[in-house]
């Protein structure tokens, strides 16, 4: 059924549709709404879960592990100083191997302090053994809530989630949004089944140490695991597409890449403004193209390097700085153009931190930058400021 | 239960499990080598009350016959038994090597 959304309130509504049988909250913004939503449907009947007010993010995602680790589907959600806070049970939840959820609402940490949207919050956390999507509209974020499931339980993945979403760009802007019929989405989701949970007939011992002669054998196995979450994100998507109709693209969309000169590769909400002025560029005759990235773990390593093979020069648009050395999602892309011995000089544009505006005029920008050559990182729009 | 110990000794990579879940009580190597105290129960004082049993941090100690027993195998030597013991049937003794 069609229906009239904000980002929040649509990933609300697929969460929902994924049947959660626990959800431990926390406020913050931009995110609050989601769990707003969440307890109106529990109070209200139409979700059967426990929800579970805590006292801090280190305790939503504590709370969250401990109901994985009794074998139930579990969601929480947070932002910015709130996923900092939960840092410490990243770890034990991606190395405890429970398929927890979360939605994270980008936005920026502090200090200055500031509510608004960029991707550090998230990007700061990429080594902590989590699934990373980041969506570009509602509908996406919708979607994603039950792929996440998905793929996050499927055994041989058997790893936490985090589904990124730009704060306010995202969460707190209206659109057409398809919310799914329940059967339809009971019919994509099974439900969750583990032998990863405590079991009174078979006790077991669970969330241990493990010395330097098997621990790091953990590790292997995690990596592993992630890494086995791509195909589980294709068959996530074909599954999808089967019953809903909707495609998605798996690790990257791409968008007039084939024959392009100059791509911008981009994350999130961005990429529809990147889009919209590549194809005013193509008007005028400039080949460009742009990739989106919609996974950051698993990493699209050989995705971005056959969509940008042919291209003379890329761009790469985030909205996070690794203070001292260069943007995470640019390293990421020019190791990954690296591995595939691409050589195209690659520069990288730092633009909406602390929810600060990337103009039409700021990509147009980028687009002339990365055809002429410029430095090898640019905090776009500041030229006219230092 | 009385923890025992498993015949295997080393885990390769395929003993390793997925997750950190893996059959309780799988103990493959003693652990109590830097205990510098050991508790010595005096069982004609001992009433087998529990109150050791409920207070020892590692599990280690059991009721038998009515008596305390320690797990050597495991006590850490930490004393928490001797301090909870209200009728002074626990003594701890220097380890001697």
């Amino acid at each position: 059924m069609k229906q009239y959304l904000s980002g929040d309130e649509a990933f609300a509504a697929g969460i929902r549709l994924a049947r959660p049988e626990v959800i431990s909250a926390y406020p913050i913004t931009p995110q609050t709404i989601v769990v707003e939503r969440l307890s109106d449907m529990v109070e209200d009947g139409s979700l059967d879960a426990e929800f579970i007010h805590v006292e801090s993010e280190h305790s939503a995602l504590s709370c969250a592990i401990g109901a994985s680790a009794a074998g139930v589907r579990t969601f929480t959600a947070t932002s910015s100083q709130g996923l900092l806070y939960m840092a410490e049970g990243l770890v034990y939840a991606s190395g405890g191997r429970f398929p927890i959820v979360m939605m994270n609402a980008n936005r920026s940490t502090a200090l200055p302090w500031n509510i608004y949207g960029d991707q550090r919050d998230s990007l700061a956390l990429l080594d902590t053994g989590w699934i990373q999507a980041y969506a570009q509209d509602a509908q996406e974020a919708l979607d994603l809530a039950l792929m996440s499931y998905y793929i996050a339980e499927k055994e041989d993945v058997s790893t936490p989630f985090m589904v990124n979403l730009d704060g306010f760009i995202l969460t707190h802007t209206y659109e057409e949004v398809d919310v799914p019929e329940q059967a339809d989405a009971d019919a994509f989701l099974p439900r969750y089944e583990t032998e990863n949970c405590f079991d009174l007939e078979h006790p077991k011992n669970m969330a241990f140490s493990a010395g330097p002669d098997t621990n790091y054998i953990f590790k292997y196995k995690e990596h592993a695991a992630l890494l086995r979450a791509v195909p589980a994100i294709y068959e996530a998507e074909a599954r999808f597409a089967k019953i809903f109709g909707r495609r998605y693209t798996g690790l990257i969309e791409t968008y007039r890449t084939e024959d392009a000169d100059q791509i911008l590769i981009t994350l999130g909400t961005i990429a529809g403004l990147s889009r919209e002025i590549a194809d005013e560029l193509r008007a005028q005759g400039k080949k460009v193209g742009v990739v989106r990235i919609r996974y950051m773990r698993p990493f699209p390593t050989q995705e971005i390097a056959d969509a940008v093979k042919g291209a003379k020069a890329v761009a790469v648009l985030e909205k996070d700085i690794s203070f001292g050395a260069a943007g995470t999602v640019f390293t990421n892309v020019t190791s990954a153009l690296q591995a595939a011995g691409i050589g195209i000089p690659a520069y990288n544009f730092i633009g909406g931190l602390g929810g600060r505006n990337i103009s039409h005029k700021d990509i147009e920008q980028i687009f002339a930058l990365t055809e002429r050559g410029t430095e090898r990182v640019t905090f776009i729009g500041l030229e006219g400021e230092r | 239960m009385r923890p025992y110990l498993r015949e295997k000794t080393s885990f390769g990579f395929a003993d390793v499990p997925e997750a950190t879940c893996y059959e309780a009580g799988y103990l493959v190597t003693k652990n109590a080598g830097w205990r510098s105290i050991r508790p010595v129960i005096d069982a004609q004082r001992c009433v087998g009350c529990y109150q050791c049993y409920l207070y020892c941090p590692d599990g280690v100690i059991r009721i038998e016959d009515g008596k305390a027993v320690v797990d050597l195998d495991f006590c850490k030597g930490c004393g928490i038994c001797q301090k909870t013991c209200r009728i002074g049937a626990i003594e701890m003794e220097a380890e001697r090597k």
